[in-house]
């Protein structure tokens, strides 16, 4: 306790501190930036391991062999699909009902609080349908899920062609010691968040669904299919899940050795893996697959239909088939042999994982958001109203200064703005350790925006200047420039009035996702983050 | 002072009938840092319904408090949430009265001692004038039912604020100077949970400083008061414990709650020091290490009360405060009861070294226990490693607190018997280190 006590060594310490105080923070801060690229830099990282409580890929045969009957039922069900006009529930139960499986299904149904206009949807009904494939030889006291959802239009019928298929095959093996829950989903992730409460008795969110008659004991891993093509080139695994949630790294690692074993071709981000790390070239592509990551898992939503089953510990990923178009710096035979991804084997090995889709995120992920872009947004839509709301009281507080310095006591003092700028930094730092703590990627982009200007921010700078940094800075600005970042990063960039009508769908999925499956993303930073700018806002225009 | 102090009234009441009817109640009355094993109301309600069926309430190790206490609620559980909006306001009401009544000896004492020519000169600007203390009971009165730790405490209907309030009665009626009433409340408080037993030395200095007895091993005046005070409390423990084996028809309550506390056997994480240290203990050591912790609760009062027998009250704030890091179940209730007094000490302000730092370390440790406690139970990618590490740095910031009011205390009274401005022997300036 000598230098909480002695006070000579006190003195010299915080005489050191105060003295040095700006360059400390200008060098922690680029330290923090460069650090963070560098997780990017390949000589850093990890390579992949298993731990020992997974069991080896190499340990396990794959048989599957049924692809043309997969891509049979997925014309059927599309079929179905077409002419239910939603989601073909009789066909399914009967379908699942002649492999062997014990059927049930579960309505639900959820009012948004306002019109989604990115899936131009409000009143929300649907129903789940899910077959359990019990256990030959065991108690039936844990269970894995497959889940595909029932999607409008073309996509996702050779994920549930392929969950059926699969079923099939499954029945015929006598080795399986868990439960497996072949389930498709209406209405992506909303009739998951359903099944999900139903399953396990609670309800955080509001939604009203029916009891789910069938149970099969806990869930210890799940896996999400989307496929929407007959040809694949190439895997995407999905892992980013709500509130910024990550499955466990097995489960990847898994992942990559099977696809490995099998010569598929996997990608993360929807980028492939390269071999010359060590070029420039090599490290932009990393870096940008890592932003990429940083900025889904940042905005807190569930970038796949698995992400809901994190909440409940489950580990959970999405597979995602994707048909690009690129030219692939990898065989061409290999890539042809690969009609369908051999999913046995890795539910065999299963365990542990549970992998997430992310693909549900802002619709501006798929190819398909391009259409959503051209819709037309007048007149003003309800969602556009509760969006420039939320962003009208967000500007409101910008005049906040005017009105309270009549109030406070010890305005046009100097100890006043001190001591308020000190209370300031302490919240924004024990809030930003805590958003860290939870959500890594949202915690380091609001450090890295907001840190340097509130650090230095006094009421001497000049005004206009300082203003307009800080309102650049601020966390609204944040959210649009990721929202071009992220444009740019997938490839797709956007002129500034589609950016713009992007950023209000982002903040209307935001509220929605709060809403509907209780993210913090949008609370927090309602709640916390901005009346913490709004201090910073409040020193600057001390007088 | 009656306008503020009403005004303080309305908020508090609104804040906890709020946070009442909210469904936040029921989040926080789970919360580990709010309820223990000894004080959860959901235990209480577990048994006043195995007493309403006519079993044992202490079968089946789930209720740990007292019979008194469950009788209490026995009659008043309808209106459970009137009696914990109470206890609060009974607690801050004495608390009050305790900030007065203190104020009122401290300018007595100041007044014969500058007669008397006792201070040195340079020291003027130490002594405490009127006008700064005329706000401290409104302050004390709000730093309790403002405390967001108190008001934790009572949305989550958790007993720790009735233990409170029959300390802050103990308190309030030794200092008002009634020996017997002081008593009686001490036996309870023990009664309660046992770690006040530690308060009887401060209590009893107390008593022997206002009727001018000597605190002398050898004069008889010392003994004899005494052993009239302990017969006091021992007595009246005596026949607490007696009626409530009358009330209960049997003396199981006595291995359910004091052997509960002192052989902790529920290792739920807490805020506390015990949980983790006794989840990794071999069974071959556990008997020494509980006998160690616990002895640490009891050990300081000896040099304390040595160290502090001029000065008995701050002897009182110190033991709570002790009981309160080093008890073995502790809550953020018990937290707030000596946080409550801090504004009684607030002319030790220019002495306190760690104040910023303190505050600093207590708020973040604060903050951070809810969101480890999701990472570790819900999110799975943390253990109990972080959240034991945040207790440790809570804990360390609240000795560092005690601590430091303990340094400012003893630095003022050297200050007011050899002067403000310190020389060493060759004339430069000294400084006082607590060593």
């Amino acid at each position: 306790m000598g230098l909480l006590s002695d006070p000579n060594r006190r003195k010299a310490l915080t005489n050191l501190l105060t003295r040095l105080n700006t360059p400390i923070c200008i060098v922690c801060y680029l330290a923090a930036i460069v650090w963070f690229m560098g997780l990017a830099f390949e000589p850093f990282t990890l390579r992949t391991y298993m731990s020992e409580n997974a069991m080896g890929s190499t340990m396990v045969e794959e048989r599957f062999s049924s692809g043309e009957r997969a891509l049979s039922l997925a014309k059927e069900f599309d079929a179905h699909k077409r002419k239910a006009g939603g989601m073909p529930v009789e066909w399914l139960v009967k379908a699942m009902q002649a492999r062997g499986l014990e059927v049930f299904t579960q309505s639900f149904s959820r009012k948004l609080p306002f019109p989604d206009e990115n899936k131009e949807r409000y009143m929300v009904g649907g129903r789940n349908v899910y077959g359990i494939l019990r256990a030959a030889r065991a108690p039936r006291t844990e269970a894995l899920v497959i889940t595909a959802p029932c999607s409008p239009g073309n996509s996702n019928n050779q994920a549930v062609g392929l969950l059926l298929a699969l079923a099939q095959y499954f029945r015929n093996q006598i080795y399986w010691a868990k439960d497996i829950i072949f389930l498709v989903n209406e209405h992506d992730l909303i009739g998951m968040q359903a099944w999900l409460e139903g399953y396990h008795h609670t309800n955080i969110t509001g939604m009203e669904y029916s009891p789910l008659q069938g149970r099969a004991g806990s869930i210890q891993a799940a896996l999400a299919l989307e496929l929407s093509g007959d040809v694949i080139t190439s895997l995407d695994l999905i892992l980013e899940g709500l509130n910024g949630q990550l499955p466990n790294l097995d489960l990847t690692n898994l992942f990559y050795a099977f696809c490995q074993k099998l010569g598929a071709l996997c990608t993360i981000q929807g980028k492939l893996q390269r071999n010359d790390w060590d070029t420039a070239e090599g490290y932009t592509h990393a870096a940008q697959t890592m932003m990429l990551m940083v900025l889904k898992q940042a905005c807190g939503r569930s970038w796949g239909d698995h992400g809901l089953f994190l909440r409940y510990h489950i580990e959970a990923a999405s597979i995602r088939g994707i048909n690009s178009f690129r030219h692939y710096k990898t065989d061409a035979t290999t890539i042809g042999r690969l009609v369908f991804p051999s999913s046995p084997g890795m539910l065999t090995v299963l365990t542990p994982v549970v992998i997430s889709h992310l693909t549900g995120v802002a619709l501006y992920l798929l190819p398909v958001h391009l259409q959503e872009m051209a819709v037309e947004h007048f007149p003003v839509s309800e969602t556009e109203a509760v969006v420039l709301t939320a962003i009208a009281i967000y500007t409101a507080g910008l005049a906040l200064p005017h009105n309270t310095q009549r109030l406070l006591s010890g305005e046009g003092t100097e100890q006043g703005w001190k001591v308020l700028k000190l209370t300031a930094l302490l919240y924004l730092a024990v809030l930003l350790g805590c958003t860290a703590l939870i959500n890594f990627s949202l915690g380091f982009i609001l450090a890295v925006t907001l840190v340097p200007i509130t650090a230095s921010i006094t009421p001497h700078m000049p005004k206009a200047l300082c203003a307009l940094a800080m309102v650049l800075l601020s966390p609204a600005f944040t959210i649009l420039y990721c929202v071009f970042i992220y444009q740019e990063l997938i490839e797709a960039p956007v002129s500034v009035g589609e950016g713009w009508m992007l950023f209000l769908s982002v903040i209307s999925q935001g509220i929605l996702d709060h809403a509907l499956y209780g993210s913090l993303v949008y609370p927090l930073l309602a709640l916390f983050i901005y009346p913490c700018w709004l201090m910073f806002w409040n020193i600057l225009f001390w007088n | 002072m009656a306008a503020p102090l009403t005004l303080l009234l309305i908020v508090a009441v609104t804040i906890r009938a709020v946070l009442f009817r909210s469904s936040l109640a029921e989040l926080i009355s789970e919360r580990v840092e709010v309820v223990s094993p000894l004080n959860a109301w959901k235990r209480v309600v577990e048994g006043l319904a195995l007493l309403d069926l006519g079993v044992s309430p202490y079968s089946g190790d789930v209720f740990h408090e007292t019979p008194l206490m469950i009788y209490l609620f026995h009659f008043t559980v309808d209106y459970a949430e009137i009696v914990f909006m109470v206890s609060p306001y009974f607690v801050d009401c004495l608390s009050c009265l305790l900030a007065s009544l203190d104020r009122a000896k401290i300018f007595r004492k100041q007044k014969y001692a500058l007669e008397s020519d006792r201070y040195p000169a340079d020291c003027l600007e130490l002594l405490r004038s009127p006008k700064e203390m005329f706000y401290i009971p409104l302050k004390v009165a709000m730093f309790y039912l403002l405390n967001p730790f108190t008001i934790l405490s009572c949305v989550a209907k958790s007993t720790c604020g009735l233990n409170n309030a029959i300390i802050a009665l103990f308190i309030f009626c030794t200092l008002k100077g009634s020996a017997l009433l002081s008593g009686i409340l001490l036996a309870l408080a023990t009664y309660q949970s046992i770690y006040p037993l530690t308060l009887f030395a401060p209590a009893l200095l107390f008593f022997l400083q206002r009727l001018y007895i000597p605190v002398n091993l050898r004069r008889s005046s010392f003994w004899c008061f005494t052993l009239q005070y302990a017969f006091i409390y021992v007595g009246s423990l005596v026949v607490i414990t007696g009626l409530s084996f009358f009330l209960l028809g049997s003396w199981d309550f006595i291995p359910s709650v004091y052997g509960f506390i002192f052989s902790v056997p529920d290792l739920t994480p807490n805020i506390g020091l015990f949980w983790y240290f006794f989840a990794e203990m071999f069974e071959h050591f556990r008997l020494f290490f509980i006998c160690v912790f616990q002895i640490n609760v009891f050990f300081y009062t000896i040099p304390l009360s040595i160290k502090l027998k001029e000065h008995p009250v701050f002897l009182i704030f110190m033991q709570i405060a002790i009981i309160s890091i080093f008890k073995s179940y502790p809550t953020v209730g018990d937290v707030a009861l000596y946080m409550a007094f801090l504004p009684a000490w607030s002319h030790l302000y220019r002495f306190l070294r760690n104040i910023f730092l303190v505050s600093c370390v207590l708020l973040a440790c604060s903050a951070l226990f809810p969101v480890l406690w999701h990472l570790w139970i819900y999110a799975g990618s943390a253990n109990s490693n972080f959240y034991y590490a945040i207790t440790l740095l809570f804990n360390f910031g609240q000795i560092l607190l005690v601590s430091d009011y303990f340094y400012a205390y003893l630095r003022r009274e050297h200050h007011l018997t050899h002067g403000l401005y310190l020389k060493k022997k060759d004339g430069t300036e000294a400084t006082l280190v607590l060593k």
